[in-house]
């Protein structure tokens, strides 16, 4: 059977890794080499890897980079942040990422997606959907959760899965880096309309947090950053806990 | 007995994890898109991740399709494909119209079809269930989770099957044909239980 996947969440801006508080706030929390290797050696799912201030700072992703991270990592890796272009994905999957995700792109330049699957195949395309609660429900926001769009995030989920997306990166904006819980809400609307995976993100405070969204919505995934930065809880707790709750991790 | 190991470089995906975990299992790597260097190779991996098409007709412009055929029909070598790689290797394909492959193992590549509400592409850890047909899975539990990411799998003769997959009614994660054996699975991304199936293939 198909295990759910604990993913952490690794957001790179300038030199180092760094956590946030709804897309603001940037904290240091460490060397992304480092961390890659310690998730290594605990034997962890998947790692999503993001480069949060290529887009707006308007360049490529750091191909050199990646290509080192990926050198040393055995596990399967996502990578996304400033993807504008098939180049640009072409060009990550060279270096070594299993996975690409795009985010403001996928709004701006829709097409890359069906390319990118035409070209890739339709699982290494992850389309990144960042989503803020509005008066009347939510809207996907892109560059870095910085620009409002007028979409809705399951209209918008629907439309890249029909474009080619193999999977869907959903994060609340509103949730993230407060350890709240997850936006169980809009997961479970964005994961009932697609019938691609879903990997939940944005507001992971314990593990009790990771059960509800799973419990709550049809996620294929749970990700999460600062309860592993800024707290003692690990992936394999998270796991431990899971499996005593019923439901299906790799143990 | 020496291990040179060729990879065929098909120009789809990155081929460093896959080099370096061979490399790691003891194996003396060449990662080449030169069908020459096939003629002494010891063994022959065929990776990939990517659209089956362009992927065929990458090995095609090169003159890889025909090098690898003729390694392993002539000479033998034994030869592991790995998620695509395994998919290139059969009679033919659906993905992106209807496409032939190498024809090195019997059977056709088919779209997943959901019977449960499963999501496709299958994505993620899943249990293997080796038949025992290979020595690949030797010194690895029989439902060891090994990590899938792909949406199309082979249909092919029992005769053939090294290993099962629960997922949309169940598929074939494994196959052993000949000097072949394929895996749907990525072991250079499973870790520990991934290197020792790789350890085994260099063993073969």
């Amino acid at each position: 059977m198909l295990k759910l996947r604990i993913i952490p969440t690794l957001l790179f801006k300038d030199v180092g890794l760094v956590k946030g508080v709804g897309f603001d706030s940037w904290r240091r929390v460490g060397s992304a080499m480092q961390t890659v290797k310690v998730y290594n050696m605990r034997e962890v799912d998947e790692l999503v890897f993001f480069d949060i201030s290529a887009t707006p700072d308007k360049r490529r992703p750091d191909f050199k980079q990646i290509e080192e991270l990926a050198a040393e990592c055995f596990m399967p890796m996502t990578v996304g942040g400033g993807v504008r272009t098939v180049e640009d994905i072409r060009d990550l999957l060279m270096v070594g990422a299993d996975k690409v995700a795009i985010n403001t792109a996928a709004v701006e330049t829709p097409r890359i997606i069906t390319e990118g699957a035409t070209s890739f195949g339709v699982q290494c395309i992850v389309v990144g959907i960042d989503v803020k609660v509005t008066a009347t429900g939510w809207e996907v926001y892109t560059h870095c959760g910085t620009r409002p769009t007028g979409l809705d995030p399951v209209a918008h989920a629907l439309a890249v899965e029909a474009l080619g997306a193999g999977e869907i990166l959903l994060t609340s904006i509103n949730r993230d880096g407060t350890m709240t819980g997850y936006d169980v809400e809009i997961t479970r609307r964005v994961a009932e309309a697609v019938s691609i995976p879903v990997i939940a993100s944005g507001g992971a405070g314990n593990y009790g947090h990771m059960a509800e969204v799973l419990r709550g919505s049809k996620v294929a995934a749970v990700a999460a950053a600062s309860i592993y930065h800024f707290t003692e809880q690990t992936p394999k707790e998270a796991k431990n806990f899971l499996r005593d709750q019923g439901f299906m991790v790799r143990q | 007995m020496s291990n040179r190991v060729v990879i065929v470089n098909h120009g789809l995906c990155n081929l460093n994890s896959i080099a370096r975990a061979l490399e790691e299992c003891g194996g003396n790597v060449v990662v080449t898109d030169d069908p020459g260097d096939l003629n002494d190779a010891d063994r022959i991996v065929l990776p990939g991740v990517g659209a089956f098409a362009a992927a065929m007709a990458n090995l095609h412009a090169k003159g890889l399709d025909e090098a690898i055929c003729e390694n392993v029909v002539r000479r033998s070598v034994p030869l592991l494909g790995i998620c695509l790689g395994m998919q290139l290797l059969a009679e033919s394909s659906t993905e992106g119209g209807d496409c032939r492959g190498l024809g090195l193992l019997s059977g056709a590549v088919v779209k997943f079809e959901s019977q449960r509400g499963e999501r496709i592409p299958h994505m993620g850890w899943n249990a293997v269930e080796s038949t025992g047909l290979t020595t690949l899975f030797d010194g690895i539990p029989s439902n060891t989770d090994f990590y899938f990411v792909h949406s199309y799998h082979l249909s092919c003769p029992d005769a053939t099957v090294a290993a099962r997959t629960n997922y949309c009614g169940g598929f074939v994660s494994a196959v052993a044909q000949g000097s072949v054996v394929a895996v749907q699975f990525h072991p250079e991304k499973s870790q520990k239980a991934g290197f020792r199936l790789l350890q085994n293939f260099l063993a073969l």
